[in-house]
């Protein structure tokens, strides 16, 4: 049985559903009881669950990560919450050098089944140190395990799949997708980790991308459809591990990949995807692989340099355009974006 | 305390043939610590490490072949061979792990006083690291928090003066003891003689019993002396950081040394029994290092193994 969820609040279903079923599940982060709920995500956790199992922590991203890690090891499964991916760089010791390797370094004798949710700051001006999103450094990682739904559906299913999961999983929500509503089933249930999603069937050019960036591309690929051109757009929904057979089913098919990245694009996630194709399937390509990401410099705040800074479906408009060398005039596409760009909608009133 | 400084010894006597291929942090000379703290804990409190753990594996009841066999990089080490001296663990006997980067241990070790409170369980979790790590900001952080829900673990500090080759006066500032910025976090805080097992026993046992009391944490500051060089089996007192006067002041107070005169001035122990115990020891010693030396290593297909849980 299905219905209209927020994606916030199908985070939060897959929190409260897993708290349910597994007595060992229990969260904590900076305002995670706060009256907001963390964007609405874990409103009325801590009412129900209580203090023991719904907390908030001091100021120590370090220390805090660590601490989930032992009490990984003590039996719990632990949830952290950064509201910001900008505040984890502080735990990165913990999370890259002692949750992603203990499984390995001590041999298989004790797990760590964490989950780390980071949200990627965007709009109204977060600025350079409140809106980095920095996937690849954390897709680098053998030992961990890297997802970033875009639908409602998956946030729900990938989010109780990295609960359950006995390993580190680092679970990127991007905040323009809270406000975003999709079908989402009332029971439990998962969204395999390592599997992407054809969202758009095409055969002219494949589009691969991932988190809000999805939405783009399809606006982007609605307008394309209207001048015949027929893109196959692949959520990738997990980066670590790729699915990179979807991905190179989808090249042998089209011969042509732009990727859309949501981070800047030297050594992005894109640069991955680039190499596995020219790995594998460099015949099968009729045109240079393209790579669409954030410009070389942090995040500006101003809502003119931050119009200049993100690419948007206008942007993959073009890029899709010349791949399939085709000419097109900047005044022929639309913006695809109504009200202000430094806001996904009206409801985003800033400033957080 | 004897049974740690001859493996150590051994370890320190093999290391120029080059078959243990990994750097090790030998104990000698703070032994007392390991011994003294250790003797009240039973296989089911936990208890962490750091890079310099051979002391405290073996003194919490670690196999003495498993962790022989890691130093040699074998499959019969403790972790398979794929991580040597700085990873030992013996979940059966509670050493959850040591990790060597400098603080690491010390949040974790505080998650697990969390998850062991959480879980309503009885366990004491002691964490042990030097004087450098109370440097680092992960350290107040978690004995903040620890402090914060009155976490049942004991924090370890072996104060052996030096970071490396870096001497405490470059590092912290003077007049300012490291027991000291524990007490700051509002933990019961204490300071000892590091080479006295007695001494480290008492206060161990006081620490227990505030844990016990639900008034934890303890924060022990246990001053000490390591003899040989930081990483490696030599000795290094004349190349420049430190003195073989100031080597030789501690040497004077041997943990070994002074115990076993107490232990034989008063009728305790005589010259038959240390004999008889050093030679069982080395039995167990050399027994251990045979095993190591005709273990296989581990096949290449232990490379891509066990990344991740299923």
């Amino acid at each position: 049985m299905t219905r209209e969820l927020h994606f916030n609040e199908a985070i939060r279903e897959a929190i409260d559903q897993s708290m349910e079923d597994d007595p060992s599940v229990y969260i904590y982060g900076l305002g995670v009881p706060d009256p907001k709920g963390i964007f609405g995500t874990t409103l009325g956790l801590q009412q129900k669950f209580g203090p023991d199992r719904v907390m908030d922590m001091p100021c120590s991203e370090n220390a805090m990560t660590g601490v989930a890690i032992g009490s990984a090891l003590a039996g719990l499964r632990p949830i952290i919450t950064h509201q910001r991916v900008d505040f984890a760089l502080l735990s990165m010791d913990q999370v890259v050098n002692q949750a992603a390797k203990w499984h390995y370094m001590f041999s298989g004798q004790k797990s760590v089944p964490l989950v780390i949710r980071m949200i990627i700051g965007r709009g109204w001006g977060q600025g350079p140190q409140h809106a980095q999103s920095l996937e690849s450094w954390f897709a680098h990682i053998p030992g961990l395990k890297v997802v970033a739904p875009t639908t409602p559906n998956d946030a729900k299913g990938l989010l109780i799949a990295s609960i359950r999961d006995n390993n580190p999983v680092i679970f990127f929500e991007h905040r323009w997708l809270h406000n975003i509503t999709g079908e989402v089933p009332e029971e439990r249930y998962t969204v395999p980790i390592g599997k992407g999603k054809i969202v758009m069937e095409g055969s002219d050019i494949t589009i691969v991308t991932f988190s809000y960036m999805v939405l783009e591309s399809m606006k982007a690929a609605e307008f394309l459809k209207k001048r015949g051109i027929h893109c196959e757009i692949i959520d990738l929904r997990t980066l670590r591990p790729l699915d990179t057979g979807l991905l190179l089913t989808s090249i042998r098919k089209t011969g042509r990949l732009v990727v859309v990245d949501n981070d800047w694009k030297t050594g992005g996630i894109g640069a991955e995807l680039v190499s596995v194709v020219a790995e594998n399937e460099i015949r099968c390509l009729k045109e240079s692989p393209r790579r669409i990401g954030f410009p070389e410099c942090p995040s500006p705040t101003s809502p003119v340099l931050s119009a200049a800074y993100y690419p948007r479906a206008k942007d993959i408009v073009k890029t899709v355009m010349q791949v399939m060398k085709r000419e097109i005039r900047d005044d022929e596409i639309p913006s695809m974006h109504s009200g202000p760009v430094d806001i996904p909608d009206a409801s985003f009133t800033g400033p957080f | 305390m004897l049974y740690i400084r001859l493996v150590e010894e051994e370890i320190a006597r093999v290391y120029p043939e080059q078959e243990i291929r990994c750097p090790v942090h030998l104990s000698i000379g703070q032994e007392a610590i390991a011994a003294g703290i250790c003797a009240h804990l039973s296989s089911d409190d936990i208890v962490l490490s750091n890079h310099r753990s051979h002391g405290h594996y073996l003194a919490k009841g670690g196999s003495l072949k498993r962790m022989i066999a890691e130093l040699y990089g074998r499959e019969t080490g403790c972790c398979n061979g794929k991580s040597g001296s700085m990873h030992l663990i013996d979940i059966s006997q509670g050493f959850l792990g040591a990790v060597p980067i400098v603080g690491s241990c010390i949040p974790i070790a505080t998650g697990v006083a969390f998850g062991t409170k959480l879980k309503k369980k009885d366990a004491i979790t002691a964490v042990f690291f030097g004087d450098g790590t109370v440097e680092e900001g992960v350290f107040h952080e978690s004995l903040n928090f620890a402090s914060l829900k009155k976490l049942p673990i004991i924090f370890i500090c072996e104060n052996n003066f030096f970071s490396v080759y870096s001497p405490l006066s470059v590092r912290q500032p003077p007049g300012r003891e490291i027991y000291s910025l524990a007490k700051s976090h509002n933990i019961e805080s204490f300071q000892g003689d590091g080479n006295d097992v007695l001494e480290v026993y008492q206060l161990m046992k006081k620490a227990i019993e505030i844990i016990r009391s639900g008034n934890g944490p303890v924060f022990l500051e246990l001053k000490t002396y390591r003899w040989r060089e930081h990483c490696g089996p030599y000795y290094d007192n004349n190349i420049g950081y430190r003195t073989e006067d100031e080597y030789n002041a501690w040497k004077e107070r041997c943990p070994i040394g002074t115990f076993t005169r107490y232990l034989v001035s008063n009728g305790i122990l005589n010259d038959a029994g240390i004999e008889d115990l050093t030679r069982e020891i080395m039995t167990n010693v050399e027994e251990a290092f045979a095993f190591a030396r005709e273990s296989p290593f581990p096949g290449p297909e232990l490379l891509m193994k066990d990344i991740y849980r299923s």
